[in-house]
């Protein structure tokens, strides 16, 4: 995985957690910028409720590793506040199904404030946390949340699917002049994989490619990276070769690389953790259809979450959720595979 | 019931498009078909409205048997169901049971056939319309997918006149490609390499060797021995490593164009350009002679739900990896849907059947009649061998040739099998 630019030829590498990439990434900015603090519920004398932030009140201090009250819309507005007074917070949410609460914070304050200003008050900001189902937290904690995020201009997000993009998106977030959401998720923290010790940053709004094919394009985000992966090697048996576009960066979006996978292919799967109706891949066909009408061979099909509140019962949060074998029937259907004509 | 395949004697209606009262213009997709080979479209010559069906979905009808009636919308036709007297044998009375037919009665037809005495209603004007043959052909909308159509306009290509693989006919990639590959396909004299110590290049496709009377006594002798195809069997074992460095390096240079090729591919172009080498073993049993050919039509082996089918690569032994590949993974994929065309089921010279990719290692496979000649191929496994009194690991793959004991005797099979696998181990010499 990776093939990003900044893979050099022998930097040296460990092969840490998911967790442990997004700690490297805060304390890397903290380090080098002393108007970077963390703000959140349990984010400091606990380590975090997801061990994100272990160790940084010891390396920090509490004035910039801060335990805030179980209070969203209100450490949400201080973090605005803080910003929009030449600080750069860094707010966790402990799961963005909670920021529902703060959602006024996000969308009328942060994400207005440099427009309503006349570009006067810039606000570096980053909301993070996980998003999307975890194992039966039942259906107010397992939403995906993206949707909601990136349905207003102003603000930015990212999903990171690998330890190595953690690493390098945080960073790049915490650095950029905007709200930047970075968006994590519960069953990505044990997650490990390769990642460069030297500080390092993933411009936002540029999406890799995780596997290269040339049959068809699954497009995803976030934790469904994992899941088309697997899809792909699923196809792999019966030869068909799938390319698998992480976009890792919602809003900017590498429109480039998406009308380049299409022309590649011709035949594309989008595939995301939330709900079909206004989803993430909603937007993605659209600008398809928009854009690479003539490089189209099949309507482009989505697999998304089924169109319901996620159930708590383990058998039927199997069923809602999008899964490989999905993934791969749509695969099928789009090159007009047996089976599934008309 | 359309003839849709050479050999068709009767027809299944696996789906119909359109239902009763929908309307329907000249080319529109009626029905899918299943054939004795494969499934088949069937597309209206006349137009008007769907006015009844009289086969449905799963049942069979004859060639020649009416199956549904077009007419224009209002018009009467109350005598020509009377006439075909509920059941479907006047089916042929106007046009015979020719292709003209189409599987359903046009307006004209039904015209023709009106009864007085069966009709309920007043028959109107006998020409309100005129017949659809004298009608220029309305220009129907062809749904192609927009990926279809630009490559179509690229390699100018009509996209009207190009059959449709996707659902309710939608021309798609593939089918763009299949004709602008057939449109490039070059002239039946083949260029044969300019100097070689190949086989003289042949201005006919094959010749016809009659049998000897001893031919005659091996053939009869055999054939009451072991069944109608007498088969014995060899089997090599050949080295894959330098055909694995082969295929990795080509398909480095094919991927700028798209392709990838399989060790199955590599078989194919190597067999084929073995068999030109020993045409005797590129052969057909005809009875009362053999024909030898002078090109390689691969037959590939290839599992259906319901079955198997053998699609043909023609001339393999002139055409290079990539298009190999991209061939059979396209006859594969339509072979698996039943939409080949009949021609490209037959015709094959010699056939190929791998199960290596269900990891079977070895096995036979059943002789394709009239054809003299097949291997199976089976799984690219690391085994251990000796090589010059030690044992190495080495990735091996055997390969089984069912010979037609009336056509190839062992020595012959057996010096192609070394040809070809002189070939796998080094591909190189494919090029010499």
């Amino acid at each position: 995985m990776g093939g990003s630019s900044w893979m050099g030829g022998a930097a040296p590498m460990a092969e840490i957690t998911y967790r442990e990439a997004l700690n490297a990434a805060m304390c890397q900015e903290m380090d080098r910028d002393d108007s970077v603090f963390l703000l959140g519920e349990e984010v400091a004398e606990y380590d975090g409720a997801y061990k994100v932030s272990r160790g940084m009140l010891a390396r920090y201090g509490d004035r910039r590793v801060v335990d805030s009250p179980i209070s969203e819309l209100g450490f949400a507005g201080l973090c605005v506040g803080a910003a929009m007074s030449g600080l750069r917070p860094i707010c966790e949410f402990m799961t963005f199904n909670f920021s529902f609460l703060a959602l006024d914070q996000v969308i009328n304050s942060a994400a207005k404030m440099l427009y309503m200003t006349n570009g006067q008050v810039p606000i570096p900001m980053v909301f993070r946390g996980p998003t999307g189902a975890a194992l039966q937290l039942s259906a107010q904690h397992s939403q995906a949340c993206e949707t909601y995020y990136v349905h207003a201009p102003g603000v930015k997000l990212v999903t990171p699917a690998t330890p190595a993009d953690a690493k390098g998106l945080l960073a790049a977030a915490i650095r950029d002049d905007d709200p930047v959401a970075v968006m994590e998720g519960e069953l990505l923290y044990n997650v490990r994989g390769e990642v460069p010790d030297e500080e390092y940053v993933i411009p936002l709004g540029v999406a890799d490619l995780k596997r290269a094919g040339d049959d068809v394009s699954i497009i995803t985000h976030g934790k469904m990276v994992h899941v088309a992966l697997q899809a792909a090697r699923a196809l792999a048996r019966e030869e068909i070769e799938a390319e698998v576009l992480d976009l890792r960066s919602l809003r900017p979006l590498d429109v480039d690389a998406i009308l380049a996978s299409v022309a590649k292919t011709n035949r594309v799967v989008y595939l995301e953790e939330g709900w079909p109706f206004a989803g993430v891949g909603a937007q993605i066909v659209s600008l398809i259809q928009d854009e690479a009408f003539d490089d189209l061979d099949a309507p482009v099909l989505r697999v998304t979450q089924a169109d319901v509140p996620m159930p708590y019962a383990k058998n039927l949060e199997q069923l809602a959720k999008p899964g490989v074998k999905a993934v791969v029937e749509a695969c099928r259907k789009v090159l007009y595979m047996p089976g599934t004509i008309t | 019931m359309e003839a849709l395949s050479p050999t068709m004697e009767e027809g299944q209606v696996v789906k119909w498009l359109k239902g009763e009262g929908d309307a329907v213009a000249q080319g529109d997709i009626l029905a899918e078909i299943e054939t004795d080979k494969a499934t088949m479209e069937l597309v209206a010559r006349g137009e008007g409205v769907l006015r009844r069906v009289f086969v449905g979905e799963g049942a069979a009808a004859p060639v020649g048997d009416v199956i549904a009636i077009i007419a224009p919308e209002g018009e009467d036709i109350g005598a020509l169901v009377a006439g075909l007297g509920g059941g479907r044998t006047a089916a042929a009375d106007g046009a015979g049971a020719s292709e003209a037919d189409a599987g359903a009665a046009t307006e004209a037809e039904a015209a023709a056939a009106k009864t007085p005495e069966a009709s309920v209603a007043p028959v109107p004007d006998p020409t309100p319309v005129a017949p659809t043959t004298a009608t220029p052909p309305t220009p129907t909308r062809v749904k192609a997918s927009p990926v279809a159509k630009r490559l179509a306009r690229d390699a100018g290509l009509d996209i009207a006149t190009l059959q449709g693989s996707g659902p309710g006919g939608r021309v798609i990639k593939r089918d763009v490609e299949a004709a602008a590959r057939a449109a490039a396909a070059p002239p039946t004299a083949a260029p044969a390499p300019p100097v070689s110590p190949w086989p003289a290049p042949s201005d006919t496709e094959f010749e016809d060797i009659a049998l000897t009377q001893m031919r005659k006594t091996v053939a009869r002798r055999l054939g009451e021995s072991l069944g109608p195809v007498p088969h014995f069997f060899l089997t090599v074992d050949v080295d894959m490593t330098r055909a694995l460095a082969a295929r990795k390096r080509v398909n480095e240079l094919l991927a700028a164009r798209g392709a990838k090729a399989s060790i199955n591919d590599l078989v194919i172009k190597a067999a084929a350009v073995a068999l030109t080498h020993h045409p005797e073993c590129n052969a057909w049993w005809q009875g009362d002679s053999v024909r030898r050919f002078h090109r390689a039509h691969i037959g590939v082996a290839v599992a259906v739900p319901d079955g198997l089918i053998t699609p043909v690569v023609r001339d393999a032994q002139a055409k290079g990896l990539g298009q190999i590949s991209t061939e059979v993974r396209e006859l594969a994929g339509r072979a698996r849907e039943k939409k080949l065309q009949p021609h490209e089921y037959t015709g094959s010279t010699f056939s190929i059947s791998n199960l290596g990719m269900f990891g079977i290692e070895e096995f036979t496979a059943v002789i394709n009649p009239p054809e003299a000649g097949i291997i199976a191929v089976g799984a690219v496994e690391e085994r251990p061998v000796a090589v010059g009194g030690e044992v190495i690991v080495q990735p091996r793959m055997r390969v089984t040739m069912s010979c037609d004991h009336r056509v190839i005797d062992g020595a012959q099979g057996a010096r192609f099998l070394a040809t070809l696998k002189s070939f796998l181990e080094e591909p190189a010499a494919i090029l010499m």
